[in-house]
């Protein structure tokens, strides 16, 4: 069973059409890269996948939930990493991951490992507002990962974060499958995201477009 | 352009214009408003006797009185509308807006009512304004469907603007009740304070009470026309603005089409 | 029982955000503290009025105060797309509204405390009726803080809410404001048993909001 299928799915910001009529497939174990330009639509996508984003026409299931009826079903298994943190500024970064563990209805103390995986524990007192850009970045995948999602979806994960954290990133997209996770990622970085991806889909003013599989750089000559 | 968007994805011109509402002239509904209101000023400035107690001030209740029942019909269309939005199985963009037509006219008729209510007190009561249960529970009424007209105007998307307007119309209806009711209760408790306090009533009969009929239909057919008409205006904004969609949804496509081919 | 887990995270989320940040503390209530001591320049205390329109103004402060107190737990939702990341989070909508609920209920108790004492050391009010008090202060601020959490999620993510919020409160809450000054006169008076009926109808207000919200609280949650 498809963890996401998406078909001619058009959504609308306000009065604009951000999806013009896409389509989408993704396979339990994938891990999937959105690439395009900026405004092309991939945050949309991301969104709409995450129910965030009504359905204008078209349909769309998600882990098994009809997207145009039920928009809340899926999101307890999924996570978004969008381009804001979800954070309470005055928490802690330790009180902000335990609440979103605890919120997804996991232990408290799956905040902790969260944490510690992302390398936050030396920031783990600290209030949200004090963090720096590039912690903000970690604590945002840190929140993701604190649900234990079976459904991650990245919106330029990539963007502000440290070299050390892009390597601690890339380990986690690696191992999602082995962990059972599916994994979409919508990255300007196709260089580091094409190294990740099982598959490409462009897309391009609100359409989708498979491209012609490109072969792993670890298994390039 | 009048390009119009099919699901598969293709954009092609012409054919029927979604939304596309007929322009209203003149109607039959027109000509009947008209005529029952006419009918109505000649009957109650003329053909009804001036009241025994109050004189020529009695006959403000033609208007007062059916304007208070539209006000109330009206919020009451307002919230079946919502009703109607809200179920899965009814909805449709017309009933929210027939719901905001509804709630247009009666927030225009609820001020109409105060206002000739305060005349009306004026040389009865001998103050603009008394406490009185009905009049305050009105006020409270205006305050209420002011706040939901002006969250009308707020929203984007139809379907968001639907949701929220419909559960605002249906709370603010809920309320209606318990206004009146803590009013009520409040004014009995302070009966004995007043002095002189009858109320805005008088014994009709005969001429009076057919006359008061009448203005009640006339005025009813007044609604309907105005909520048609207005129903009608929205209608077409709505058509107007689901051509821009379409025409937008086809651009975006257009854009993606020769971003490749460059 | 989730519901119920589930709202007590969210209360306790919002209250220890307002322990650290303050902003009920230090910014509402300071504004009911003013709003007490303007009155009395708007009714000069020496013909005695004060002490007779207590229970009114004290619930006028109480309101004008909730409305800031709503507009705070909306703003915590505002920051970072916090908002999103509630909807994201799975957590019952009802839940939330709860949750929001309670912790202004919370704020608000403590507030009118405090302006309590203010307005029995400025305006020379004598306590007496205490159990009225008590219930009445409950089930209105319950009632209050409901309907503002309906509204305050209505208008979230709009345009000039700031605005919309207080227009779509002030007239819905008007039997609040009858009901809770009526009480609070009966009971000041001396007279409880006349204070127990709006004490009731205080309380059918506040299980009106408090329903009103857990059915409408998600979808309109949806929509912000």
């Amino acid at each position: 069973m498809p963890v996401a299928s998406i078909r001619s799915a058009v959504c609308l910001l306000g009065r604009f059409p951000a999806l013009a009529g896409a389509d989408l497939e993704v396979d339990d174990g994938e891990i999937v890269l959105l690439s395009g330009p900026n405004g092309a639509g991939k945050s949309t996508l991301l969104r709409l996948i995450a129910g965030l984003v009504p359905l204008h026409t078209g349909s769309a299931t998600v882990l098994g939930h009809d997207l145009a009826r039920d928009r809340r079903g899926a999101r307890r298994s999924l996570s978004l990493v969008g381009h804001e943190t979800f954070c309470y500024d005055d928490l802690t970064v330790s009180e902000n991951l335990r609440f979103a563990a605890r919120s997804a209805g996991r232990s408290a103390s799956a905040g902790d490992e969260s944490l510690e995986r992302l390398g936050l524990a030396r920031v783990a007192g600290v209030q949200h507002s004090r963090l720096s850009a590039g912690q903000k970045r970690r604590l945002a995948l840190a929140v993701a990962f604190a649900r234990g999602p079976r459904l991650l979806l990245l919106d330029e994960p990539h963007a502000g974060l440290d070299a050390d954290g892009r390597e601690v990133l890339d380990g986690i997209v690696s191992a999602a499958p082995a962990e059972g996770r599916t994994v979409l990622i919508a990255s300007h970085e196709l260089d580091r995201a094409r190294a990740l991806a099982h598959r490409e889909v462009a897309v391009v003013a609100g359409r989708t477009r498979e491209v012609a599989a490109v072969p792993r750089r670890s298994s390039a000559p | 352009m009048t390009s119009t968007y099919s699901p598969d994805g293709s954009a092609h011109s012409g054919g029927a214009r979604p939304g596309a509402a007929r322009v209203p002239r003149w109607s039959v509904l027109g000509a009947a408003t008209v005529l029952a209101l006419g009918v109505q000023a000649v009957l109650a400035l003329w053909v009804a006797p001036a009241d025994a107690n109050q004189g020529d001030a009695q006959r403000l209740m033609y208007i007062h009185v059916p304007a208070a029942w539209l006000a109330y019909l009206a919020f009451t269309v307002t919230a079946v509308a919502s009703v109607l939005w809200l179920w899965p199985r009814t909805r449709s963009v017309k009933w929210d807006l027939v719901a905001g037509a509804s709630a247009e006219v009666g927030v225009v008729f609820t001020a109409l009512t105060l206002a000739l209510g305060s005349l009306w007190g004026r040389p009865v009561w001998g103050t603009w304004w008394e406490w009185d249960a009905r009049l305050t529970t009105t006020a409270v009424l205006l305050f209420l469907y002011l706040g939901y007209l002006a969250l009308r105007r707020t929203g984007d998307s139809p379907d968001e603007r639907g949701r929220r307007c419909a559960i605002a119309a249906l709370i603010a209806f809920a309320d209606v009740p318990v206004v009146h009711f803590s009013v009520t209760w409040w004014e009995t408790l302070h009966q004995e304070a007043t002095v002189f306090n009858p109320k805005l009533e008088t014994n009709i009969t005969g001429t009076m009470a057919w006359t008061l009929l009448w203005s009640v239909v006339a005025f009813t057919i007044l609604y309907v026309y105005l909520v048609r008409s207005r129903t009608q205006l929205a209608e077409m904004q709505e058509g107007l603005e689901e051509r821009e969609l379409a025409n937008a949804i086809a651009e975006r496509i257009e854009t993606g089409e020769s971003a490749v081919t460059v | 029982m989730r519901l119920l887990r589930e709202a007590v995270l969210v209360a306790g989320k919002d209250l220890r955000i307002e322990a650290r940040s303050r902003v009920v503390f230090a910014q509402v209530l300071p504004f009911g503290g003013i709003v007490l001591v303007l009155f009395a320049f708007a009714l000069d205390p020496d013909r005695g009025l004060l002490p007779r329109v207590a229970p009114g103004l004290f619930w006028i402060a109480v309101l004008l105060a909730s409305l800031l107190a709503v507009s705070r737990a909306f703003a915590i939702e505002a920051d970072n797309g916090a908002r999103d990341g509630l909807r994201l989070s799975g957590i019952d909508p009802a839940a939330i509204f709860l949750g929001k609920t309670a912790a202004v209920v919370v704020e608000l108790l403590a507030l009118e405390v405090v302006l309590g004492a203010g307005v029995v050391i400025l305006y020379d009010v004598r306590v007496t009726g205490g159990p009225a008090l008590l219930l009445a202060s409950l089930a209105a601020t319950t009632g209050l803080a409901a309907t503002g959490s309906v509204y305050g999620v209505l208008a979230a993510g709009l345009r000039a809410r700031e605005t919309l919020v207080p227009l779509l409160v002030l007239p819905f809450v008007a039997p609040v404001m009858l009901g809770g000054t009526r009480a609070f006169e009966a009971a000041l008076g001396g007279v409880t048993s006349e204070a127990w009926p709006w004490v009731e109808l205080l309380g059918v207000f506040a299980l009106m909001a408090t329903t009103i919200g857990v059915l409408v609280f998600g979808p309109l949650l949806e929509e912000s």
